[in-house]
């Protein structure tokens, strides 16, 4: 009985710090004015919203007596691929000159993304106001 | 016998890892499934092996570990720091910034572990590699001093990570 109370409790505050950071996220991902600054907030907020949600839904499970461990599987996956979906979205904005260039790297010529021919920059400047 | 252990086992830790993921997808802990995650873990890698030939040499695991638990405890505290950025710092006093880390890593892996890492943590994103891949892009959030969050990513990541992949 007592565990059941403890659990409960434990869900709910899981529940209130996921549900807060990923609003964080959407607050961060439509306060900012840049493309590049504007990625940070759902990366890395949104990451652990997430995290939170599946501990209190793992936590959850325990206390109902059917453990499940699905949530471990998805929060590895997620930690995972945020990182690469992040990098190609900086990746695309780099490409069509959508923010501030970039200073060239140190020991290379130039980076991988701008490495390509003229002809494959169709996308027009990106003039800062 | 070493070479039929290479031949069958290419990427060991990759086996391993095929097999706990076959296990908790199951969601139950029993001899068959772990068996069948096994056999699972044995063919994947042997089948892809020839798209991924260099194993990564000399890998430790129990440096990998306290790694990982080290950058859970930093993707908690980048969390709320962001947070806080978010909520607390307005758009006009917001100072992003660009810097180039020049690497000293040179296996994928470990360069892949890097970006990852520093994706996950305090207000940085890996954006790109340079074409020789030398020097990893970050842009950072909201720095007053992007040399110190560079030396930071050297010494708090880069170097533990040259000891995890030697």
């Amino acid at each position: 009985m007592i565990t059941e109370i403890i659990g409960t409790y434990l869900v709910a505050l899981c529940l209130l710090i996921g549900s807060g950071f990923v609003l964080v996220g959407v607050v961060g991902l439509l306060k900012f004015n840049d493309p590049m600054t504007r990625l940070h907030a759902p990366t890395k907020v949104g990451t652990i919203g997430i995290g939170a949600l599946l501990l209190a839904s793992i936590i959850h499970t325990f206390v109902r007596g059917e453990p499940s461990a699905h949530e471990l599987l998805i929060m590895a996956f997620l930690f995972v691929t945020a990182p690469i979906s992040a990098h190609f979205i900086a990746k695309v904005h780099i490409h069509s000159r959508s923010c501030v260039a970039p200073p060239p790297p140190a020991h290379d010529d130039t980076w991988a993304t701008l490495n390509v021919p003229d002809a494959d920059r169709e996308i027009k400047e990106f003039k800062p106001e | 016998m070493a070479r039929a252990f290479r031949w069958l086992l290419p990427h060991p830790f990759l086996t391993l890892l095929l097999a706990i993921v076959w296990t908790l997808l199951q969601n139950d802990v029993s001899a068959g499934m772990v068996v069948f995650g096994v056999i699972l873990g044995i063919i994947i890698p042997r089948m892809t092996s020839i798209w991924w030939p260099d194993t990564p040499q000399g890998f430790h695991l129990g440096k990998m570990t306290t790694y990982s638990i080290m950058v859970m405890w930093d993707i908690m505290v980048a969390n709320v720091q962001v947070a806080w950025i978010v909520l607390t710092v307005p758009n006009a006093k917001l100072k992003p910034a660009w810097i180039v880390v020049p690497l000293e890593l040179r296996q994928p892996e470990a360069i892949t572990m890097l970006a990852g890492t520093i994706t996950l943590t305090p207000g940085t994103v890996s954006a790109d590699l340079s074409d020789q891949g030398h020097s990893l892009l970050v842009h950072v959030l909201h720095t007053d001093d992007p040399d110190a969050v560079l030396s930071e990513i050297k010494t708090r990541y880069e170097s533990r990570l040259k000891e995890i992949f030697k």
